[in-house]
C-alpha cells in the first residue's frame, strides 16, 4: 500500500538521487557498515488504512470498560469546557516547535506569558516557569533547586502525607542525584511539625516538601511551617492542587518559597495518566534557579511588545555538565490547556466547582459513614477527597463497585478506602453508587 | 501573520463569565471552611465571555508558525508532518476517560496498546524491552542513565561514575549525567566530526559508567568506528548508551540493538510523528537489552501467560520517574503511525530522510560553507555564507528566511563552527518544497551581495521584529503584574 505521507514520485526520487549522486536509495547507506544494515522483516503488521487503524484503536478501545470516577489520588475527574479542545486542534499551536524563532512564535510564547501569569495568581508565586512533565516531577525538580540553592547542603525532608507516586519519584531522583531524603512522620492524618522542627534541628536541611492537600484529601495547616523551615536556614515548597488555590490558602500566604504540582485538576483528561502538566513557581530571590523554559516581555526596534524565552543562562543548553535540570523542554500544549480553562472560568467559575465538589464530597462522606460500615480515619477537614476506614475488605468492595460501574473506594493503605467527587458527579450519580454500596455491604 | 497585541487580562471586565457550570444546590460551600486554611483574596484571573476566549487564542494562533503552516527544516528536531488520523485515535472516549489507577481488568485495552507499543519500538530497534513511561527525550537520558547506573550498583560496582560524551553532544547529554549523579568527561571529535578513537581508548577505564553517542552524530553523520568503540567500551566494562534523537535517519534500515548499543531512548515526537505541541507534550520511550531488563522503571506493563496485561514493579527497577504511566495520549498517536507504515513503508523512512538531506546539500554547497563533505545522513551542517565578504551572519540568514514563509534550521549548534546552521528535512516534505527552499536559500546569498542590511535588518514580513533578548534578561517581566 502506497504511505500517504510519502510525497515523492518515482520521477521525483530520481532528480533527487542524481543530484545527490546516487543510483539507489541504497547508496545513501554506502557508510553504514553492511553487517548494520537490517535484512530482517519486522515484526509488525502490513500497512493499514486509516480505517482499519481507526478499527483497530476501537477494538482496543472496547477491552476497556468505562466507569464513573469516585477517585483522585493525583488525578482528578474535572469538568472541562467545550471550548479547550477545539483551540488545542489549531494547528498552528499543535504543530509548532519550542518558540526559539520568537517573530514566528509570538502565540506559543504569549499563551506561555499568560500561563506563568496565572500559575503566579494562584500559587502567591512571584514567578513560575513554562510548566514541567508533571506533578511528581515537578516537585522531584523543586527539591533539586533546593540543593542547587543552598550549595553546601544536600539534605532534604519529605512530608510522609505526600501522595505516594510524588515521594517515589522524589526519592528516585534523590537516589541518582545525590540527596539525602528524611522522612517528615504523619500524625493524624497530617505532616507533624513536631517531627519537622526534630529533623530540621541538625541545620543541614537544604529544602522540605509538604503538600497542601494530603494524601488523605486533608487540606493541612501549615501555621509555623515557615518560620520552622526559614529559621534552619532551608527553603519550604508546598505540593498544591492548582484547582484547590482558588479557595484554600496559597503556598504564598503560607510563606512558602515554592510552589509545585500538578495542573492535570485543571480540567485536563484523565487520559491514563497523560499527558498533564506540572508547574513549578518561586519568589523573585530564587528567579535564576528556576529549572525550564521562561518567557519573558520585551519590545522590538520599533516598540512592539514582544515575549521571547528568557533567563536562559540558567538552562541546559548553556551549562551542560554545570547543569542542576536537564529540562528542555515543557509541556506546552497541556500549559495553553489549563491557560484557556482558567481563561473561561475565572475566580468564581473555579470557586463554584470547587463548592461543587465540596458539597458533593461531604453529602457522600456522611451518607458513607450513615451506612455503619465506614467510619472515619482522621477528623480533619477535607475539599473534594476523603479517606474512611472500611469494614469490608478493599478489594472486594472495589472489584464489586467496578462490575457496577464505578472506579470508587481506592485502598490507600491496609484497611483505608479513599473516595472522590467532583463537580461532574451529579447528586443521581452519588445516590446511585450509595445504592450499590448498600447491596455489597 | 498579523500583530495582535493583547493578552487575556486585557479583555477582562468585572462581571464578566466565561464558564457553565449547575448551580450550587447542595446547601453547602467550602465557605463552611476554616477561616485559617481558606485563601483571602480571589486568584487574579481574567473575567471574559467565551467568546472572547475563542477569538483571543485564534488570533494567538495566527502569529504562530508549524508544521502544518510550511516547511520547519529545523536540525535534530525532526519536525514531519503529524497526521491527523492520530489526533482521531488519541481522543477516542475510551481511553480520554481512563483513570490511571483504575483497577487493571478495567483498562485492559490501554494496556495492550501501551505493551503492542513497546513491542513494535523493540523490533524496530532491536532492543529487547521498552518502558514508556518517559515524558521527553531529555527525560528518556536521564531514566537510561538511572539504569546504567542501577545496573552497576547491583553488580556492586560502585566506581563507576564517570560517563563519556563527546564534545559535539546535544547539551541534555552532559546536563542528564550531571543531574543522574555522574561526572562527565568529554571526548574529543575529529575534524569530520565523528568520535577520535584514540582519544576515546585514553579515556577507558574501571571508573567509566557508559559513553553516550548520537548516530548519526550532530553534524549527521554516522559514526563508521561505531563496532570498534562498543568493543572498547564493553571491554572496559561499560554500557553504550543511544541518544534517539537522530533515529530518523536510520529508521527501517539500522537497528541501535544491534550495533552494540545497551540502552537507548526515542523522540516519539521526532521519529513517529506526534505532534510538538510547542514544546511538548512529547515522549522519550526507553529500551534496553535482556540484560538490564530488571533495571527499567516501574511500573512496567507485562502480558501474562493468559493473555491478559497487569503492570508490574520489579525490586531491581531504578525507581518511578513519572506519577503514572507517562504520556499516554502521546502514545496512541505513535502507534497509529506505526500501524499506517506498516511494516514495508516503515523501511523507506530513513532512506527518504537521508535523500532528502542529500539533496538540499548538493543543491546549495557552492554558496553556503560546507565543513564536512560527502554523504550525510538525515541533516547537515553549514558554516554560514561561503563567500563572508558581506559580515551576514548565519542568525541573518535565520531571520530572513522567516520573511520568505520557511522556518529558519536550527542555528548556532553544533559548537564546533562558528556559524552552524544545521538542516533537516524529513521525508515528509515534497521535491516542490525543497526546491522552494533551495531557490530562498540562493536567493538570500545575492541579497547578501547586493543589499546586506535586508538581512541584517531581517525579518520584516513578521508579527513583530526581533526582540530585544538583552533587556528581557537584565529586567525580567515574567508575569503580567509586572508589566
Amino acid at each position: 500500500m502506497q504511505c500517504p505521507y510519502f510525497p515523492h514520485t518515482q520521477e521525483d526520487l530520481k532528480q533527487m538521487l542524481d543530484k545527490a549522486g546516487a543510483v539507489s536509495l541504497r547508496d545513501l547507506f554506502a557508510d553504514v557498515p553492511e553487517e548494520f544494515i537490517y535484512k530482517g522483516e519486522f515484526n509488525l503488521p502490513d500497512a493499514m488504512s486509516e480505517m482499519e487503524v481507526l478499527e483497530t484503536f476501537r477494538r482496543m478501545e472496547s477491552l476497556d470498560k468505562p466507569l464513573t470516577v469516585f477517585c483522585g489520588a493525583g488525578a482528578y475527574d474535572h469538568y472541562a469546557p467545550a471550548v479547550i479542545r477545539y483551540i488545542l486542534s489549531r494547528s498552528e499551536f499543535q504543530t509548532a516547535y519550542t518558540p526559539y524563532q520568537a517573530e514566528i512564535s509570538q502565540g506559543t510564547l504569549r499563551y506561555i506569558f499568560e500561563f506563568q501569569s496565572m500559575i503566579c495568581s494562584l500559587t502567591g508565586m512571584d514567578c513560575a516557569n513554562a510548566s514541567m512533565y508533571d506533578g511528581p516531577t515537578s516537585a522531584a525538580e523543586a527539591m533539586m533547586m533546593c540543593v542547587a540553592a543552598s550549595r553546601r547542603r544536600r539534605r532534604i525532608l519529605v512530608s510522609a502525607a505526600l501522595l505516594p507516586q510524588v515521594l517515589d519519584v522524589v526519592r528516585t531522583y534523590a537516589d541518582y542525584h545525590g540527596m539525602d531524603v528524611g522522612t517528615v512522620a504523619q500524625a493524624d492524618g497530617v505532616t507533624s511539625s513536631d517531627s519537622l522542627r526534630e529533623l530540621l534541628s541538625a541545620g543541614d536541611v537544604a529544602g522540605v516538601l509538604v503538600p497542601g492537600i494530603n494524601r488523605y484529601g486533608i487540606i493541612e495547616d501549615l501555621t509555623g511551617f515557615a518560620d520552622a523551615v526559614h529559621g534552619a536556614g532551608a527553603i519550604l515548597a508546598v505540593y498544591s492542587d492548582p484547582s484547590s488555590l482558588a479557595v484554600i490558602r496559597t503556598p504564598g500566604e503560607w510563606g512558602a518559597d515554592i510552589a509545585c504540582g500538578d495542573a492535570q485538576s485543571l480540567g485536563m483528561p484523565l487520559s491514563f495518566g497523560g499527558p498533564y502538566a506540572g508547574f513549578l513557581a518561586c519568589r523573585k530571590e530564587y528567579m535564576r534557579k528556576l529549572p525550564g523554559r521562561i518567557v519573558g516581555a520585551t519590545s522590538d526596534a520599533q516598540g512592539r511588545r514582544a515575549f521571547v524565552l528568557t533567563l536562559q543562562a540558567r538552562e541546559q543548553h548553556i551549562r551542560r555538565e554545570k547543569a542542576t535540570s536537564n529540562i528542555c523542554s515543557n509541556q506546552s500544549l497541556m500549559a495553553l490547556y489549563a491557560t484557556v480553562y482558567l481563561s473561561l472560568m475565572g475566580h468564581e467559575g473555579l470557586k463554584r466547582a470547587n463548592d461543587l465538589s465540596y458539597a458533593g464530597a461531604h453529602y457522600l462522606h456522611d451518607r458513607l459513614i450513615a451506612t455503619g460500615c465506614f467510619e472515619d480515619v482522621f477528623d480533619k477537614p477535607f475539599l473534594k477527597e476523603f479517606v474512611l476506614r472500611s469494614s469490608v475488605p478493599a478489594d472486594q468492595l472495589q472489584r464489586s463497585l467496578a462490575e457496577e460501574g464505578f472506579f470508587a473506594a481506592l485502598q490507600t493503605e491496609e484497611g483505608y478506602v479513599s473516595f472522590c467527587v467532583t463537580e461532574k458527579r451529579s447528586r443521581e450519580e452519588i445516590d446511585r453508587l450509595l445504592a450499590v454500596i448498600r447491596t455489597v455491604i | 501573520m498579523k500583530y495582535y497585541d493583547k493578552l487575556i487580562f486585557e479583555l477582562s471586565s468585572p462581571g464578566r463569565c466565561g464558564y457553565s457550570l449547575p448551580e450550587n444546590r447542595w446547601g453547602t460551600s467550602t465557605d463552611g471552611l476554616p477561616d485559617r486554611l481558606r485563601r483571602k483574596d480571589a486568584p487574579v484571573l481574567p473575567q471574559v465571555s467565551e467568546p472572547d476566549v475563542v477569538r483571543h487564542y485564534t488570533n494567538l494562533s495566527q502569529m504562530n508558525f508549524g508544521v502544518d503552516s510550511g516547511f520547519y527544516p529545523l536540525g535534530s528536531c525532526t519536525m514531519k508532518y503529524n497526521p491527523k488520523v492520530n489526533e482521531e485515535v488519541a481522543s477516542l472516549p475510551g481511553f480520554a476517560s481512563l483513570h490511571p489507577l483504575q483497577p487493571e481488568w478495567t483498562a485492559q485495552g490501554a494496556l495492550k496498546l501501551y505493551y503492542d507499543l513497546s513491542r513494535a519500538l523493540s523490533t524496530l530497534t532491536g532492543m529487547a524491552e521498552f518502558s514508556l513511561n518517559q515524558f521527553a527525550g531529555a527525560h528518556g537520558e536521564l531514566t537510561g542513565l538511572m539504569i546504567m547506573r542501577q545496573y552497576h550498583r547491583l553488580r556492586g560496582d560502585d566506581r563507576r561514575t564517570r560517563v563519556i560524551v563527546p564534545d559535539s553532544a546535544h547539551g541534555t547529554n552532559p546536563a542528564s549525567a550531571a543531574v543522574c549523579g555522574l561526572s562527565v568527561v568529554q571526548v574529543r571529535s575529529l575534524e569530520d566530526g565523528t568520535i577520535d578513537v584514540e582519544a576515546l581508548k585514553g579515556l577507558l577505564d574501571d571508573t567509566v559508567a557508559g559513553i553516550m553517542m548520537t548516530n548519526p552524530n550532530t553534524l549527521g553523520l554516522f559514526e563508521t568506528h561505531v563496532k570498534e568503540i562498543a568493543e572498547l567500551v564493553h571491554g572496559c566494562g561499560g554500557l553504550l548508551y543511544y541518544d534517539g534523537a537522530n533515529m530518523n535517519a536510520l529508521l527501517g534500515q539500522v537497528r541501535p540493538g544491534d550495533m552494540g548499543f545497551d540502552i537507548m531512548h526515542l523522540n516519539l515526537h521526532k521519529t513517529f510523528s506526534t505532534p510538538h505541541g510547542g514544546g511538548g507534550p512529547g515522549a522519550g520511550p526507553v529500551g534496553v537489552v535482556p540484560a538490564l531488563a530488571h533495571c527499567l522503571p516501574y511500573p512496567r506493563v507485562i502480558r501474562r501467560p493468559d493473555g491478559r496485561y497487569a503492570l508490574m514493579t520489579d525490586k531491581d527497577s531504578c525507581g518511578r520517574i513519572s506519577g503514572f504511566m507517562g504520556n499516554f495520549g502521546v502514545l496512541l498517536k505513535a502507534y497509529a503511525y506505526i500501524l499506517m507504515l506498516g511494516k514495508q513503508n516503515v523501511r523507506n523512512v530513513g532512506p527518504y530522510a537521508v535523500l532528502a538531506a542529500n539533496y538540499i546539500k548538493e543543491s546549495l554547497k557552492d554558496c553556503y560553507k560546507l565543513p564536512v563533505k560527502g554523504l550525510c545522513k538525515h541533516e547537515f551542517v553549514f558554516d554560514g555564507l561561503a563567500d563572508t565578504s558581506s559580515g551576514v551572519t548565519t542568525l541573518d540568514v535565520a531571520k530572513r528566511l522567516l520573511d520568505y514563509g520557511f522556518h529558519a534550521p536550527t542555528i548556532y549548534f553544533p559548537l564546533l563552527f562558528h556559524q552552524s546552521m544545521m538542516i533537516e528535512p524529513t521525508e515528509t516534505e515534497s521535491k516542490e518544497t525543497l526546491d522552494a527552499f533551495i531557490g530562498v536559500m540562493r536567493k538570500i546569498v545575492e541579497e547578501a551581495k547586493s543589499d546586506p542590511e535586508l538581512l541584517r535588518s531581517a525579518p520584516h514580513n513578521t508579527p513583530v521584529g526581533r526582540p530585544d533578548e538583552t533587556a528581557a534578561a537584565t529586567h525580567p517581566v515574567l508575569k503580567y503584574e509586572d508589566m
